[in-house]
């Protein structure tokens, strides 16, 4: 599957992640390698398997709906790159 | 006499335990030779004066009479376990002046158990690498060095770090994580001992999360009795983590000699690969010959979709490690790029705070899960996954354990294979299938490349049958009698 730089420019902004002009051909390359290396999986007749939700067999287990937790919110904002107030500070989002 | 830091970790056990030593000392001289280690690149952070401070109250705990599994003996931790009050960076920009405020499962068990920290090791980036060449600190080198040649060597990745220290003999044991082959493959790369337990043996809480569905924490040491004990230690179940599972943890050390007559042992006649180095063909048949010295049976299976294992885990572990990681994005910690509004502010921290090799995976993930897509690859991956899972099902109703080469070569060159990802991605043509069923495997030293590098073992079990797959392990050991050493040694 050969990805071209307006599909890359597309999936970059869709994962939020910044890519300059000049790098989108040379990445487009690259992914584009790495999807037709993963094509091959086509070969394999598929239509009576079930996809694997779980790779263990357990159900996921229940607890109590009861607060354990939290009411220190200093530590949690102790690593923000801005904040204060007991929030996390972002850009305005423009409307 | 031998150097403290030259002891295995249950020699140094049994030395504290009969007072030949005490904690401070041993630390002491792990500190000694994790500074004489440091070119190696193997630590982003050290942690010498809290080693010291947790050494002493080891010593004195003992004295009234408490000693937990590890008891005072120095370890390393990869730096993907939240330590709280420690830098924890996965290896990543994106993680700058990252302090977490909690402890990862996983080493607050060591903590209980009497282990003391050394310091947090490099690794590749968010771990994903097999070479430990992504990290945005800084490549790690091999303590080990090809006959005749000073060219730095890759550690393998991606717990790269840890295993060069433990290798360097700068630590007694550490933790890393595998979710292809990160733990196996540098053990095999370094000469020295790496296990993967099944999945949802130990926790992933506070573990910082590449792919969910297929991390695990596992120990890395210099023997396969090292590896019992780690393990004992770190594992259990936690309400914490959902996909931990409530199975008691056996005493794996105990069964360690039980030995392997009466076992049948697989040999898949798919990892033979085209273009192996016959030393490691050749290697694979010497393993076969000693376990059927030992008593056990060998024969012949088909785990018929192995060529497929790889390039179904980057499908899946890109698109799960695509969801992991949008939480970077410089609002709550680490790396914050300003931005005029809230998209740039992501776009530009997560385009400057990601290398190259976690952007093409998150990328790739991206596009897989993508409207359109998901149908073609994501589950297209996962039905693959099933059949894999599925051959190593029906493997097991007739053998009790397989045995297949670690890795496809010995330790290779710095900035080799850097051209095309794909070649990197095979390092893990061996590990990888073992992953996708969640199963138990381990890497055992077994002899030496041409060139005078350490190739190892792979043995891979049931599903929370690691007590089998270390017996084994323990046979090959026993048979192989792996005493070379690498060019670097700590302390000499």
């Amino acid at each position: 599957m050969a990805l071209d730089k307006d599909t890359v420019r597309r999936i970059a902004r869709l994962a939020r992640i910044e890519v300059a002009d000049d790098q989108l051909e040379g990445l487009a390359g690259e992914l584009s390698n790495i999807l037709g290396w993963i094509e091959q999986l086509s070969e394999v007749p598929t239509e009576n398997v079930a996809p694997m939700t779980s790779v263990v067999a357990v159900v996921l287990p229940m607890r109590e709906d009861a607060v354990t937790d939290g009411g220190y919110p200093d530590e949690i904002l102790r690593n923000a790159p801005a904040g204060g107030k007991g929030f996390f500070q972002v850009p305005k989002v423009v409307e | 006499m031998t150097a403290l830091n030259e002891l295995t970790l249950a020699q140094a056990r049994d030395a504290l335990a009969k007072g030949a030593t005490s904690s401070a000392e041993l630390t002491e001289t792990h500190i000694r030779a994790a500074e004489s280690a440091r070119p190696l690149n193997a630590f982003i952070t050290e942690t010498f004066e809290r080693a010291a401070e947790m050494a002493k109250a080891s010593d004195a705990r003992r004295k009234s009479g408490g000693a937990g599994i590890v008891e005072g003996l120095p370890l390393a931790i990869k730096d993907l376990f939240c330590t709280a009050g420690i830098l924890t960076t996965a290896g990543s920009r994106i993680l700058d002046g990252f302090t977490p405020p909690y402890e990862s499962t996983v080493t607050a068990n060591l903590w209980r158990e009497g282990g003391v920290l050394l310091g947090k090791t490099n690794l590749d980036e968010f771990a994903m690498g097999s070479s430990n060449m992504t990290s945005h600190y800084g490549a790690v080198e091999n303590p080990w060095a090809r006959e005749g040649d000073n060219r730095p060597l890759v550690p393998g990745g991606s717990s790269g770090g840890s295993a060069a220290l433990v290798a360097a003999r700068a630590a007694l044991g550490a933790t890393g994580t595998d979710t292809g082959g990160s733990i196996r493959q540098p053990a095999a790369f370094c000469g020295i001992v790496g296990m993967k337990p099944t999945y949802g043996r130990c926790s992933r809480w506070g573990t910082v999360a590449f792919a969910s569905s297929l991390d695990q924490a596992g120990p890395l040491t210099r023997s396969v009795r090292d590896a019992a004990i780690m393990l004992r230690a770190m594992a259990g179940h936690d309400p914490k983590d959902s996909t931990s599972v409530p199975e008691p943890v056996p005493d794996y050390e105990a069964t360690l000699r039980d030995g392997v007559k009466g076992m049948t042992i697989g040999i898949p006649k798919e990892y033979v690969l085209e273009g192996m180095p016959p030393e490691i063909e050749v290697l694979w048949q010497q393993g076969i010959a000693w376990l059927r010295d030992a008593g056990a049976t060998t024969k012949e299976i088909s785990l018929k979709h192995t060529k497929y294992a790889l390039p179904t885990y980057y499908i899946v572990a890109p698109a799960e490690a695509s969801s992991n990681l949008a939480r970077y994005d410089g609002v709550k910690y680490g790396l914050r790029v300003e931005g005029g509004e809230l998209t740039e502010m992501y776009e530009k921290t997560r385009g400057q705070g990601f290398g190259a090799e976690v952007r093409r995976r998150v990328l790739i993930g991206t596009y897989v899960l993508s409207a359109g897509y998901y149908d073609a690859y994501y589950i297209k991956a996962q039905k693959l996954r099933t059949l894999i899972a599925d051959d190593f099902k029906a493997a097991y109703e007739s053998v009790d354990a397989i045995l297949t080469p670690t890795a496809p070569s010995a330790a290779f060159a710095q900035g080799e294979k850097m051209d095309d990802p794909i070649a990197m991605y095979l390092n893990d043509v061996f590990t990888v299938p073992a992953s996708l069923a969640g199963l138990p495997g381990i890497s055992v030293p077994a002899g030496l490349s041409a060139e005078g590098l350490p190739l190892g073992l792979q043995v891979l079990g049931r599903a929370f049958d690691e007590a089998t797959m270390f017996r084994v392990a323990q046979v090959l050991e026993d048979a192989a009698g792996f005493d070379a050493e690498p060019a670097f040694v700590a302390g000499r």
